[in-house]
């Protein structure tokens, strides 16, 4: 399996598809074999698909892409059937197999495959071809906004950067009004700010348009992102699936490159476990005995009394010198300043809360609050800015 | 010095009519043999590059049978119109369609499968039917391809020799070209008008391949070949 990014960090709740009695599940049973002397892959798979992402994780060549490709009819499965609510795209037994262009698929592929020649708004209006210009054009800018590349319309797909080329893939698939949407790695070339905004478009486009996305990644951070269902895939073969958590193993093993950034990392004990919730209570542990710390975190695979660790960035921490009430974070903890250093632009904070955190603050921030060794504060930290990891050598 | 300016406009008549209809039947032809699964393809593109290499003699003989009053095409087409084949403007536009057919099919069909398959595979799951694919994607991304082969083929047929002496002979305005003019004056000892015509007929065939190639090298950078939109 391929080793993803070590720190896990749930974007969204995983939250189960709701089914919708108007949208419609693709199901698929997929057996294709590949025939030649240097290997002998073969694609075997039953799944279906509800409304809302799926995502299909596995290492390169355990034939993701061809899955794709089945369901958009650009391979042909020796056998299977697949259909998206009563519509039968596929059928060995019957031979029956809906052309692609009738499919109504919208595919993203990995490479993106934007027609080079045609601008940007002419790559969205490509599939439109059926309408009138008017409502064409209409269809095509309202796309462009909904994405937000409409001041990239007259523009060519080599005069755009990638994470716009990628929106520019997206909305010329979502603009025919597909029945499922098929994504290959659409997001590995970017960076993580340019992908959560981009991944966020897309969700608030699907939660308009129920329709069920195929999702292919290798990467076990957008896995737990995106988290609602996913099939874990290894050499053509359906491994397991369900959500990330039951899904995924447990956090990948710590290296030191992920620990690069993180100024505060604590050792952990796993305290209890809300599945529903998607988080779990972390214990912090302080040398050779327990602090009086606990946090919320992200859920992973890991059992009671599981030893981890938990690293959280000084930037993510907020600070407070009253007890703040009505928000939105779940761990607000108390504490007394040690210590304000200024280095550079920043304010480095070092609080006592039971366990040690650096935090950091601008010197705006210190001047208006006054801040000062011996003050009493609070710490406000997210959920999600816990980013959890297996302890080195526990496997 | 005596040109034969009706043998240069027959000349380039001929060229213009050629390439025109091999655009028409090097589009698919070269569609297919970038594209085609078949087993016997390569059939096929041998007999399409069988030109190149055949001596102009050959082939013109055998498209003179082929034209000629004996071959059903040849009696066909005298039954329709009431004359043969052979030794007229119509006979010579087929043998040089054939002649040069290599000349453009074969730039076509390079071009035609360099352009990528995942742009074909997105175009048809955006709803596109192969035709609206080929025009859409597949010309407008071949463009320098297109022009290489229809300038060749217009080029070939401009400097053309054995294949109209075979089957157009040598009659004034009818099948008299360029090339047989500069035969016959040189025959007759005519050398001044032999140079005359030959360094017309360079300097113009070097001014259109210049011309075309330095159009198509600023199409690349500055894309000025791209077409409309094809539904």
């Amino acid at each position: 399996m391929d080793a993803g990014p070590g720190q896990i960090n749930l974007g969204s709740m995983p939250t189960p598809a709701e089914q919708d009695p108007r949208t419609s599940t693709l199901s698929a049973r997929i057996s294709k074999q590949f025939l030649s002397a240097e290997s002998d892959f073969s694609l075997d798979v039953e799944f279906s698909a509800a409304p809302g992402f799926t995502i299909l994780f596995g290492p390169s060549g355990s034939g993701k892409t061809t899955l794709l490709d089945c369901v958009a009819g650009l391979a042909t499965p020796n056998s299977g059937k697949i259909i998206i609510g009563e519509r039968v795209l596929f059928d060995a037994a019957t031979f029956s197999s809906v052309p692609v262009a009738q499919r109504r698929v919208g595919y993203v592929l990995q490479d993106l495959a934007l027609f080079p020649h045609l601008t940007v708004e002419q790559n969205v209006e490509y599939g439109l071809a059926h309408l009138p210009r008017l409502p064409r054009q209409q269809r095509a800018r309202a796309m462009l906004q909904e994405f937000r590349i409409e001041h990239l319309r007259s523009r060519r797909p080599g005069e755009i950067s990638g994470g716009e080329r990628q929106r520019v893939a997206l909305a010329r698939a979502l603009v025919t009004d597909p029945c499922v949407l098929l994504l290959d790695e659409p997001l590995a070339a970017l960076d993580a700010a340019t992908k959560s905004k981009i991944l966020d478009d897309l969700r608030r486009w699907n939660q308009a348009h129920r329709i069920p996305i195929l999702y292919v990644t290798h990467s076990r951070e957008e896995v737990l992102a995106l988290g609602e269902r996913v099939l874990l895939l290894e050499r053509g073969r359906i491994l397991a699936q369900g959500t990330p958590h039951e899904v995924l193993s447990a956090p990948l093993q710590e290296t030191v490159a992920q620990l690069a950034g993180f100024e505060n990392i604590f050792d952990a004990r796993v305290e209890s476990l809300h599945e529903d919730r998607g988080t779990m209570t972390c214990q912090l542990i302080d040398g050779p005995s327990e602090s009086a710390v606990q946090l919320e975190t992200p859920l992973v695979r890991a059992k009671i009394g599981s030893s981890l660790r938990v690293g959280i960035r000084a930037g993510d921490i907020l600070l407070a010198i009253t007890s703040p009430s009505g928000l939105s974070a779940q761990n607000i903890i108390a504490g007394r300043l040690l210590s304000v250093n200024q280095r550079d632009m920043i304010i480095s904070a070092i609080v006592d809360c039971g366990v040690q955190m650096e935090v950091h603050l601008t010197l705006a921030a210190r001047d208006a609050l006054r801040l000062g060794p011996g003050r009493e504060v609070w710490l406000i930290i997210k959920t999600y800015s816990c980013h959890l990891m297996r302890k080195q050598g526990d496997h | 010095m005596a040109i034969d300016w009706q043998a240069f406009r027959l000349t380039i008549e001929l060229a213009l009519v050629v390439s025109a209809i091999l655009f028409v039947i090097g589009l698919p032809l070269g569609y297919w043999i970038a594209f085609s699964l078949r087993r016997w393809k390569f059939l096929v593109e041998a007999v399409v590059a069988l030109p190149i290499v055949l001596p102009p003699t050959v082939l013109g003989f055998y498209l003179l049978v082929a034209l000629g009053s004996r071959s059903p095409l040849g009696r066909g087409w005298q039954s329709f119109t009431g004359h043969t084949l052979a030794f007229t403007f119509t006979g010579l536009v087929i043998g040089s369609i054939v002649y040069s057919l290599p000349f453009a099919v074969q730039p076509f069909a390079a071009s035609f499968s360099s352009v990528d398959r995942k742009l074909l595979a997105a175009s048809a799951t955006l709803g596109a039917s192969p035709m609206r694919t080929f025009f859409r994607v597949v010309v407008p991304l071949s463009m320098p391809g297109l022009v290489t082969g229809l300038v060749l083929a217009f080029a070939h047929t401009m400097g053309e020799f054995g294949v109209v002496l075979m089957i157009g002979g040598n009659i004034a305005g009818v099948t008299r070209t360029v090339s047989i003019d500069i035969y016959d004056q040189v025959q007759s000892s005519n050398y001044a008008a032999a140079n005359a015509t030959a360094l017309l007929l360079l300097v113009f065939c070097f001014v259109v391949l210049a011309l075309v190639y330095g159009l198509n090298r600023r199409s690349l950078n500055h894309k000025l070949w791209t077409l409309g939109p094809v539904r």
